[in-house]
């Protein structure tokens, strides 16, 4: 089954290129006899490229030329260039990219209408070609940042178009929300006109924020120059790596905390492509972590960071990963889910884990943790067999947990700030099909989802009465 | 005669091949203990009702396998094959792409339909290739989409186009914490609708062979694989032939049509209990007796306690007292028994008297205490335990785990959550309603017993 990544705007390109890179080292340490397998079939297409560019694709035997299954899009060129000149170029080709030159001013209105309306019939003709290719669609991956023009607002453009032009095909949506201090000032109004796109049309959404991929990036960092005797750290291990490299000062600023969410990404679709005892796929992701349809905010915690290179692996270590995945500074996004309520949890181990570790970490951590009461034993669980480079083991987690309502009402509260100025409404309101109404609706959109967050909140250590039981006439 | 196996699902693939390679090892063994004559009947049996001679190398497993998603099917194969004893043949399997999701109304109301006609042809094709066919025995687990409910979905069918052939289905349990969130509903569904067409269902419980391999096969890190074989174990010592009580000097010749006839005397009680003594890693079998005694005391006190394991057995349990009132006095955590049935395999199985098992306080008052009890029994050893006995138990033994399930079941339906997840595919409150109602009424019935 297919997964088809688009990556949409800026910070998705950057976010996708680092994706392509690592799926790419992932796969060839896991297949050595260069045979196109399934597991390869499920991002990459094998195409014959002795006749040229065009060839036709191969569907068994050696690999000839792996060409990622992806649309890039983005209303600047910058950073699709730089793909294409740089090491992945071979992997893409013109038919999956859609570039303008001036972009989206960092404007909401400018990517969804303007944007939108002038690449429709483009974006679903290439849609279509990459969609014959597949076998089997199962599942888009929409990756984005919400504060910008772009990524916002072309790419909740596509996620309309994916719902319309293949509504039985699943829709999971990476975004990256601005943090408080974004340069971008306008980001509070895009993101919220985003969001309300991401209620009414998205499946699942994996918010992550800048501020935690930094935290994580920072504490890697710290863990490296302390010199602690005895700690030497596989260098393809760490959460924050490039492939193949271990030149951290030639990175690109934001490469390490982009391959944090590759990496998301990477783990996130391991039991569809890898074997194991307990496979865990994307449409089962999607049915057993969103109870109800508009409560599909899924909080992510990657565990371990890196690893050391010392090869002996105690359960006792094997249990800290399960307890990391719980706290606050593996979550990628500012929050505690330890401390709020869960509507649902997952858990993807990778690598050398078995059923029973996975049931002494559930009990052992069950008592701190907070289920809705309807939902007690709300795990669910997955094992896969081929860890990650560089580990002998590593851990998901996927919380639906209350925890993400204050980044909700945070953006909620620095929306308001402005459009209580109407501070650069202008800016949206005079492009074409933008009324007022298209702010209020969104902030109530917004406010509802909130609102739903605290009735649960509200249940949240109450008394559990359990509803009475049908009655059989005997 | 010949049965015909379909796995279904991740669990039924996987478990299915442990089976075949367990029976099939259990042949080949040399710990048979018994004449050469008796050895060579029970080798001709077991390849009779499970495997295909053909005109391969190998025998050829009597199996379908069926699957949403094909890393699991590719693997078995793979695994089956490797093992040069024996292997699947490679018609026998069907496969789809993307799997079902954990979502039993997508594997029952989408990919059933789609799926039928293929999936029954190739049932066709294997029932075709049976002298006799004895019936089908269906491996899934009901906690998932596919085996549980595809595989409700294929019993049916099985039902509708073989009408009088016995069906059972082997139904594993999920462990009680969680394996899918909504395993309960896709297990109040599942257990339903079998319940319609299936004869009788032999379950597994998760939680509890887990706890076998822990505290009886030592087993420090315990994968999926173990808790597989500890299942394929348990079954092989029931389907491996045997001698029935009045079936004359041969092996039993129809297996599962004896099998329901012993255990399943009314259509409201089809839940089918199995217990097996003893359990030991294989490292222990040369340092240990065995007695047979000993076994059939402390298998009479699992069946009493509802123990699953011979270790950590409450003694305390007795049936109640002859002269009390039935059904009111009954002491509490006594396990009522409708029928039993006690499989013994190994050295000197004729010298055991199991008249203990006979005890009418046993079982309910409406049957005859001779008629609610079977043994079946023969002197060939089983997978290397120089004795070993089965219990399979139309009794309470899984009232409680079912009360719990539809239990979280209906706290989890009260709230509604995850209902527009089976709705779009087409399964309406009402139609859970349904099956809520139709688990009730069995609870009550085993409650009353």
């Amino acid at each position: 089954a297919v997964s088809l990544p688009f990556a949409v705007g800026q910070c998705g390109n950057q976010v996708g290129c680092r994706f392509w890179d690592l799926a790419l080292r992932e796969h060839a340490a896991v297949n050595k006899k260069g045979i196109y397998d399934e597991a390869l079939s499920s991002f990459f297409r094998n195409v014959d490229t002795r006749s040229g560019d065009n060839g036709p694709d191969i569907y068994k035997g050696k690999i000839c030329s792996l060409k990622a299954r992806a649309l890039l899009i983005d209303m600047e060129e910058g950073v699709v260039n730089e793909i294409l000149q740089g090491p992945l170029r071979d992997v893409f080709d013109s038919k999956q990219l859609i570039t303008d030159v001036s972009g989206s001013g960092n404007n909401w209105a400018v990517g969804h209408k303007i944007y939108g309306c002038q690449y429709r019939e483009n974006i679903v003709e290439k849609l279509r070609k990459t969609a014959e290719h597949c076998d089997c669609l199962q599942c888009f991956f929409i990756i984005h940042s919400m504060g910008g023009g772009t990524g916002s607002g072309l790419g909740t453009f596509v996620l309309n178009l994916l719902e319309e032009e293949f509504p039985e095909v699943y829709r999971f949506v990476t975004s990256v929300y601005p943090s408080g201090e974004d340069d971008v000032i306008t980001s509070p109004y895009n993101s919220v006109l985003a969001m309300k796109e991401l209620n009414e049309h998205a499946d699942c959404v994996l918010p992550i924020e800048n501020e935690s991929l930094f935290e994580i990036v920072n504490k890697i960092h710290q863990m490296i120059n302390s010199g602690k005797l005895g700690s030497t750290v596989k260098q393809n291990s760490l959460v924050t790596s490039s492939a193949g490299s271990a030149k951290t000062l030639q990175e690109k600023p934001f490469d390490a905390m982009n391959n944090i969410v590759a990496n998301l990404l990477l783990n996130l679709t391991s039991s569809a492509r890898f074997e194991g005892s307990l496979n865990m796929d994307l449409n089962e992701i999607s049915m057993n972590l969103v109870p109800f349809p508009r409560l599909h905010y899924l909080v992510s915690s990657l565990t371990p960071l890196y690893t050391l290179a010392d090869v002996n692996v105690p359960s006792r270590r094997l249990d800290q990963m399960f307890s990391d995945a719980f706290s606050r500074d593996h979550q990628l996004i500012q929050a505690d889910p330890k401390h709020s309520l869960y509507l649902a949890c997952a858990l993807l181990v990778r690598g050398n884990v078995q059923v029973s570790d996975l049931r002494r970490n559930i009990e052992r951590l069950k008592p701190s943790l907070h289920f809705v009461s309807w939902n007690q034993e709300g795990w669910k669980t997955g094992l896969c067999s081929v860890p990650p480079v560089g580990h002998s083991h590593s851990l998901l987690a996927l919380a639906n947990n209350t925890c993400v309502k204050p980044t909700f009402i945070e953006l909620k509260d620095r929306f308001m700030k402005l459009y209580k100025k109407k501070a650069h409404l202008h800016h949206y309101l005079q492009i074409d099909g933008m009324e007022q109404s298209c702010f209020s609706e969104a902030v109530s959109s917004l406010s509802d989802l909130i609102e739903e967050y605290n009735e649960l909140d509200a249940t949240k250590g109450g008394p559990r009465i359990d509803p009475s039981r049908l009655k059989i006439a005997v | 005669m010949s049965i015909v196996t379909v796995q279904l699902g991740q669990c039924g693939n996987q478990i299915g091949q442990e089976v075949f390679g367990a029976l099939c090892s259990d042949i080949r063994g040399t710990h048979g203990l018994c004449s050469k004559k008796e050895n060579e009947s029970y080798q001709d049996s077991c390849k009779e009702r499970f495997f295909c001679e053909e005109e391969s190398a190998v025998p050829v497993a009597r199996a379908v396998l069926v699957d949403m998603e094909p890393k699991v099917i590719s693997q078995t194969l793979s695994m089956a094959a490797r093992s040069g004893h024996w292997k699947y043949s490679s018609h026998s399997h069907f496969c789809q792409k993307q799997g079902s999701g954990n979502n039993w109304a997508n594997g029952y109301s989408v990919h059933g339909p789609r799926h039928k006609e293929a999936i029954m042809n190739l049932v066709q094709k294997e029932a075709e290739k049976c002298d006799r066919l004895g019936g089908f025995f269906t491996i899934m687990s009901m906690a998932g989409g596919t085996g549980s409910g595809l595989g409700a979905f294929v019993t049916q069918c099985l039902r509708d186009a073989f009408p009088t052939s016995f069906i059972l289905n082997h139904v594993v349990w999920p462990y009680g914490t969680g394996e899918v969130i909504v395993q309960n509903y896709n297990s109040v569904l599942t257990l339903s609708h079998l319940y319609h067409s299936s004869d009788a269902l032999l379950v597994h419980e998760n939680d509890v062979i887990h706890k076998i391999c822990a505290q009886l096969m030592n087993i420090k890190q315990i994968s999926f694989r173990d808790v597989n074989q500890v299942i394929a174990h348990q079954l092989g010592s029931v389907f491996q032939p045997t001698h029935t009580a009045g079936g004359g000097s041969g092996y039993s010749r129809n297996p599962l049509g004896d099998l329901m006839e012993t255990l399943v005397p009314h259509p409201e009680f089809r839940m089918l209990g199995l217990r097996n003594i003893p359990q030991m890693p294989e490292s222990s079998l040369p340092y240990s007796t065995f007695s047979w005694p000993g076994l059939i005391k402390h298998l009479r006190q699992m069946l009493i306690a509802n123990a699953p394991m011979e270790e950590g057995i409450d003694w305390q349990v007795r049936p109640p007292h002859p002269s009390s009132i039935p059904s009111t006095n009954k002491p509490l955590h006594f396990n009522t028994s409708i029928a039993n049935l006690v499989i013994l395999r190994g050295k000197d199985v004729h010298s055991m008297d199991l008249g203990s098992f006979q005890d009418p306080s046993l079982y309910t008052s409406w049957l005859n205490p001779q008629d609610a009890f079977n043994a079946w029994k023969t002197p060939r050893a089983f997978n290397k335990y120089e004795k070993s006995a089965a219990l399979v138990s139309n009794s309470q033994f899984l009232l409680k785990p079912l009360d719990s399930i539809v239990g979280k079941a209906w706290n989890m339906f009260a709230s509604k959550a995850y209902l527009h997840q089976y709705t779009k595919f087409g399964i309406q409150e009402e139609d859970f309603l349904d099956c809520f109602t139709t688990l009730e009424q069995v609870i009550s019935s085993y409650t009353n017993l």
